[in-house]
């Protein structure tokens, strides 16, 4: 009985005060929970990609967002991961609990050897250069098309797990347990030490911190997170192709982290199951589809250039002018200091 | 072949160049990376299939009409959707992707996914020392320098110009100096996108037509700009002659091996820009951090 009574007030000092923390407890909980309502496989099998894809959206954020090394390459980490995922299940006949993880060492092993001579590039010049990674790639892929299948790519690999239902709760659960490990490492030390190199690199280094150990490791963690995605992706829709290397998959990436909020995590997960979904729901205006979804990331960015979830945290909650704590905004009150929010 | 290489690598380069110094002018004045820029490029290929070949306009009327056009819509969107947000600068690099997929989902609708081609505006070829260039090639190419000229003179002897270069060195000091700065922007992207349209309404007769022929365009354009260093028009022009005559010559010797034309040219643009990380011509600007 106390356990549950510390834990009722636990939501209710917690969770209950602030709109923001309600949404997400309930997006949890409605992930966990959906299977008990419906055991439609596509709403299932949309959901599972969604996660997948917030993965890989959250791993462009860390690196892109955080750190401020905007790179337009990163489906470079999820396809060179999806391609060794695909290679060792095919031809070893490994099992997906072995080839995701080596797959995710790929892409870090990737993130170091681009990592490296992008060190000395800043800004736009480092966007547009790891533009470049992925095509190059790309190239290779198709100048050996008996080993890495070519245009139609990799196919016949085995499921991520014997039923969809397991499938589910894998992609589910994996989801919000990386993008919670993402959001604690953008909060620690090292988190901090991201920021301040994304705000001004030379004051960092002029505070004696190794700026160039940082942004590898920011490359090398981006790399890993992005290619368990892509490792998993793979298994789940069984074929590792060209199109996990394209421009466009790079640029999906950066649509739903800006359109979720940048520097933020959550906002990437958010923009994936707000886009995701909706571009799935846009199949029945067939043709239109795609027009429809370029307008509504047009109008909301015109609306809400910050992104959609830091457009909704300043609306919903405001700081106390005294002693900086987040509330509610129907309070007239500090929920800490009492003091008046007006 | 060597005359091959030389007529496609020169004709390829003066329209990349074309595309690339506009491109860098809008970053460079505004900050703006504006990957719709090859789509205005689209654009403007589609401007000219519509008002020559649909409406069947004389060449007089068509091509400047569609040219007029192509700006018109660079303006708006520029007005309604970059200049409001510009602060946001990851935002802005969102709002131009979306425009570009607008665009191509347009053109889709209206057009149709079809393959289409232009007829050449002048017929015929000339053939000296053995091997032929047609007219249209010759045409293209004539006004293409024309227009890289207008734009040079234009930026190096104009007080718009000036302006510009102004405020691509330093926005804050041009606004201090009374110059107004979202207007000159707003010039900028006119001039830019104008510049788009060109390229793509001279070079409708030589490509095939189809919604997604941004996509390719844009990505060399991105390169050949980091190449020549961004902001640099000098190094645009330089980076794209350098990028063309690579693919060409790529295609040229490999027939087998076309699809690797972009990645070879984007791997030596790597290689060029690990040794010089602010391009051929650009410079760091310290300031800016």
């Amino acid at each position: 009985m106390a356990v549950i009574r510390i834990a009722l007030r636990y939501v209710r000092n917690e969770v209950l005060v602030l709109p923001t923390r309600v949404i997400a407890v309930l997006f949890v909980l409605t992930l966990l929970l959906l299977p008990l309502l419906t055991q439609n496989m596509y709403i299932l099998r949309i959901l599972a990609i969604a996660s997948i894809f917030s993965i890989y959206a959250a791993s462009w954020d860390l690196l892109s967002g955080f750190v401020g090394q905007v790179s337009f390459g990163h489906a470079l980490f999820f396809g060179v991961a999806a391609y060794t995922t695909a290679l060792l299940n095919l031809r070893l006949g490994w099992s997906p609990l072995v080839t995701i993880p080596i797959g995710a060492l790929a892409a870090v092993l990737i993130g170091l050897l681009v990592g490296i001579p992008c060190l000395r590039l800043k800004g736009p010049y480092l966007g547009l250069a790891t533009l470049a990674f992925p095509i190059m790639l790309m190239g290779i892929i198709f100048v050996f098309p008996n080993f890495f299948g070519g245009e139609l790519g990799i196919s016949g690999i085995t499921r991520l797990a014997s039923i969809r239902l397991n499938e589910y709760y894998l992609a589910v659960i994996l989801m919000l347990l990386l993008c919670f490990i993402m959001w604690k490492i953008t909060d620690s030390k090292v988190g901090i030490i991201f920021h301040a190199i994304r705000e001004d690199e030379i004051a960092v280094r002029a505070s004696g911190i190794n700026t160039i150990k940082y942004k590898l490791l920011a490359f090398c963690l981006s790399g890993f997170f992005a290619g368990i995605a892509g490792g998993m992706y793979t298994h789940f829709l069984r074929i590792a192709g060209p199109s996990m290397l394209a421009v466009l998959m790079s640029f999906q990436a950066i649509i739903w982290t800006i359109f979720g909020g940048i520097a933020t995590i959550y906002g990437a997960v958010a923009g994936v199951f707000i886009l995701f979904p909706a571009l799935e729901m846009l199949r029945a205006a067939a043709e239109y589809r795609m027009l429809i979804f370029a307008l509504i990331v047009l109008l909301v960015l015109r609306l809400m250039p910050q992104g959609i979830t830091t457009y909704a945290r300043d609306k919903l909650e405001r700081e106390c002018p005294r002693c900086k704590v987040r509330n509610s905004f129907i309070r007239k009150e500090c929920r800490i200091c009492y003091s008046n929010m007006r | 072949m060597l005359s091959d290489i030389l007529v496609y690598g020169l004709m390829n380069g003066a329209v990349y160049a074309m595309l690339a110094i506009g491109f860098s002018l809008i970053f460079g004045a505004a900050r703006i990376l504006n990957l719709a820029h090859t789509a205005f490029f689209m654009l403007g290929s589609y401007a000219i299939y519509f008002f020559g070949t649909n409406l069947a306009l004389s060449p007089f009327i068509a091509i400047p009409l569609s040219i007029v056009a192509v700006v018109l819509i660079g303006v708006i969107v520029y007005y309604v959707f970059l200049e409001p947000i510009r602060e946001h600068e990851t935002a802005v690099l969102i709002v131009t992707v979306a425009v570009a997929l607008v665009f191509q989902e347009a053109v889709l609708i209206i057009f149709g996914g079809h393959y289409r081609g232009v007829s050449s505006i002048i017929s015929g070829y000339i053939s000296p020392l053995g091997f032929r260039i047609s007219y249209q090639y010759l045409l293209t190419l004539g006004v293409v320098s024309f227009c890289l000229l207008v734009v040079w003179l234009l930026l190096m002897k104009t007080r718009l110009g000036i302006a510009i270069r102004a405020s691509a060195q330093d926005r804050e000091i041009a606004n201090l100096m009374g110059m107004n700065v979202a207007q000159i922007a707003a010039a900028t992207m006119a001039i830019s996108v104008g510049l788009a349209a060109v390229a793509g309404v001279m070079v409708a007769p030589l490509y095939t037509l189809e919604p997604h022929m941004w996509l390719s365009p844009l990505v060399l354009v991105l390169a050949i700009v980091i190449l020549g260093g961004l902001g640099s028009i000098k190094g645009s022009f330089i980076g794209a002659m350098i990028l063309a005559f690579i693919e060409v010559t790529v295609v040229f010797l490999m027939p087998g091996g076309a699809f690797l034309k972009v990645a070879i040219a984007l791997a030596i643009m790597l290689v060029i820009l690990i040794v010089r990380p602010e391009g051929l011509f650009g410079v760091y600007l310290e300031g800016e951090r």
